[in-house]
């Protein structure tokens, strides 16, 4: 099905062209990091995870948001995603991909990476990361595609892949699960210690992968004459809308627990995230507007959503712009904030900011763009085989 | 010959009669279980064995910056810990800070002058429920069984810095750079390391097999402001001082059981 790819008009090779000059940017600037060293990057000895660990953290959410596409239609039958539930096993097998190249960007010693597995330690929770991820990636290629090719060759897919696709649906809980379990059982790190973070995780994850996808769709419907269908599309909104509140609702609940118990530890995180936090007669707010950005992002797309319900306009204009405000909104609040918010107050009570560097940025966009590419290979031989089918 | 080193003589060669090996300053060949099984607290147990401590005594301390900063050297020098500039990327093993950071705990408004306008030493709490150790996915730093100290593996370090993460006190450095061409000089007798790994404090483990003293209780002998010992031995100096005087400890409310002590 591979030769699929291979085929296509001059803006899917542009588009390609484009993707691929930023990986190899990306590709020079980590081999500038491996032969130099890491102090290439802006972490250090206080902030000593970065941009790679939080593009880890929210791109495993990506990858768990395809949930919200396999679940309805395979435990609930719901037959308006059957277009669309390749396009969630793609975009999780490609954000995997993307969190494995974040996780190998960000460790000192890659070469040594199997010393995961030559010693594996089943009290560390990035071992269990480890399993979960890899476990998930290979039950999304299984499943994708085994289902694409029968659908391919018009049969229905054999029967013993549904154990997978079942297998699946917890297994997506799980990666995000375990990946807030790197952060919340940490002592003396307040603005992780806390139960709600995986929830959180999960609610913003169930937003922002389907907003992603729901992006994919309205591209797709425009160049390469795939058409989701506004049902799927609705629904979809509908899913979003939901996970974006509940993952309001829960960073509410920790502006009350961390201001209302006046625990300043508690506290710190969340006032220089959102307000600047003084400290010595400095005021430390780097963060600030990309915080109040995220906030407005996010309520700014769900009063479009709410509007549009209502009104039961119908325009893939703002849908997208609702999408992609939502994605943007979520990338800011966990693929920014949460980490360095965490880490902005040392176990010393010092306050460092963080300043990512060009080179790290450049490898940082270097992965995304490999990730952009696979998601276009896939989601090209997902279409080109529906379309196939259909007789196009 | 001084007093103490007198003292620290005959302290080491009891030692070594008991031990029947040569002269050192704790035994780790003795036999363990020597602690109490005794529940202390909501029944935490106490570690079985041989269970290594220190105990800065700040009272002899205070106003002393200089020896607080000899004190950093003689590690520095003898782990082969380079000096770089700048907070962001350098390493340091035991190092001086104001009391508002290394007790964060505690409270500063009333604290006492010299408490509030001094310098204090801090360093890895070789705890003895170490989330450093908790979190690592490779087994590279672990609690070394015989002794209670937390240790790293160099070799085995895939440097995620998760270690760094966990522990809640700041007492884990990374190499962010080849170490190596920053050395002024270089100690044969450890291993220096290479970029990409962390490392911290090892309680001058490779010391203590030859009989020596942790390097910062040797830098301080003048004074006698360090006291490094088994913590688990109700008759070795550390556990009778600790038993005579008010200690305490960093963020004990964490749970991680610090076998760092201070006198204030």
């Amino acid at each position: 099905m591979i030769e699929k790819a291979l085929k296509g008009n001059s803006n899917y090779w542009m588009w390609l062209a484009f993707l691929t000059a930023f990986i190899a940017v990306g590709a020079i600037c980590y081999l500038r990091q491996f032969v130099y060293g890491m102090h290439l990057t802006g972490m250090g000895r206080d902030l000593s995870w970065g941009l790679y660990i939080s593009q880890f953290t929210f791109l495993v959410g990506v990858a768990a948001g395809g949930l919200m596409l396999v679940l309805p239609y395979y435990i609930h039958n719901y037959k308006v995603f059957g277009r669309i539930t390749i396009l969630g096993e793609f975009l999780a097998i490609a954000s995997i991909v993307m969190c494995l190249m974040f996780i190998m960007a960000d460790i000192g010693q890659p070469l040594r990476g199997l010393n995961m597995i030559f010693h594996p330690t089943p009290n560390s929770m990035l071992f269990w990361d480890m399993v979960v991820l890899l476990g998930y990636l290979s039950l999304n290629v299984i499943c994708g595609w085994v289902i694409l090719t029968a659908e391919k060759k018009q049969v229905k897919p054999p029967k013993w892949v549904y154990i997978f696709v079942y297998i699946s649906i917890p297994f997506a809980v799980s990666i995000h699960t375990v990946t807030a379990m790197l952060y919340c059982g940490l002592p003396g790190r307040h603005f992780w210690l806390t139960a709600i973070t995986a929830p959180r995780f999960l609610a913003s994850a169930f937003a922002a992968g389907p907003a992603l996808i729901v992006i994919a769709c309205l591209v797709m419907k425009r160049i390469a004459n795939f058409d989701a269908g506004k049902e799927a599309v609705n629904k979809l909104i509908t899913i979003i809308m939901y996970a974006a509140i509940i993952n309001a609702f829960f960073v509410c609940l920790e502006f009350f627990v961390g201001y209302y118990s006046n625990i300043p530890g508690h506290k710190h995180s969340l006032e220089y995230l959102f307000f600047g936090l003084e400290h010595h007669g400095h005021v430390y707010n780097n963060l600030v507007p990309f915080m109040w950005t995220s906030v407005t992002f996010c309520f700014g797309a769900l009063a479009l959503f709410a509007y549009m319900k209502i009104t039961k306009m119908s325009n893939d204009l703002l849908v997208g712009i609702g999408c992609l405000m939502t994605f943007i909104a979520l990338w800011l609040d966990k693929g920014l904030g949460f980490v360095m918010g965490g880490l902005a107050v040392n176990p010393l009570d010092e306050v460092v900011e963080y300043y990512p560097t060009a080179n790290e940025i450049g490898i940082t966009l270097g992965i995304w763009a490999t990730g952009f590419l696979l998601v276009t290979i896939l989601y090209k031989i997902a279409v080109k085989v529906e379309h196939e089918v259909e007789g196009h | 010959m001084d007093k103490q080193r007198r003292t620290f003589l005959k302290l080491a060669g009891a030692t070594a009669l008991a031990g029947l090996s040569a002269p050192v300053v704790v035994n780790l060949n003795a036999t363990p279980a020597m602690a109490s099984a005794a529940a202390a607290g909501h029944g935490e147990e106490k570690r079985q064995g041989m269970r290594l401590g220190l105990l800065i005594d700040m009272r002899k301390l205070y106003g002393r910056t200089d020896l607080l900063d000899k004190a950093t050297e003689a590690c520095h020098r003898v782990h082969n810990v380079p000096k770089i500039e700048g907070k962001k990327s350098e390493i340091k093993w035991i190092w001086k800070t104001a009391y508002a950071n290394a007790f964060i705990d505690q409270s500063v408004n009333h604290a006492s002058k010299t408490t509030r306008e001094s310098e204090f030493l801090v360093l890895c709490n070789h705890c003895d429920e170490p989330p450093c150790v908790r979190v690592c996915p490779t087994k590279a730093t672990f609690v070394e069984k015989k002794t209670g100290i937390v240790a790293m593996d160099y070799h085995r370090c895939i440097g995620c810095r998760f270690c760094m993460m966990g522990c809640p006190y700041g007492a884990r450095s990374f190499n962010w750079m080849d170490p190596q061409p920053l050395l002024k000089s270089v100690n044969p007798d450890f291993p220096a390391r290479m970029r990409g790994v962390v490392e911290k404090c090892n309680f001058c483990g490779e010391r203590l097999a030859l009989g020596k003293e942790p390097a910062c209780v040797e830098a301080v002998k003048e004074v006698g402001a360090i006291i490094f010992g088994d913590l688990n031995d109700p008759n070795s100096e550390i556990s009778k001082v600790l038993d005579r005087e008010h200690t305490i400890q960093r963020n004990a409310a964490l749970g991680t059981k610090p076998s760092v002590f201070y006198i204030v």
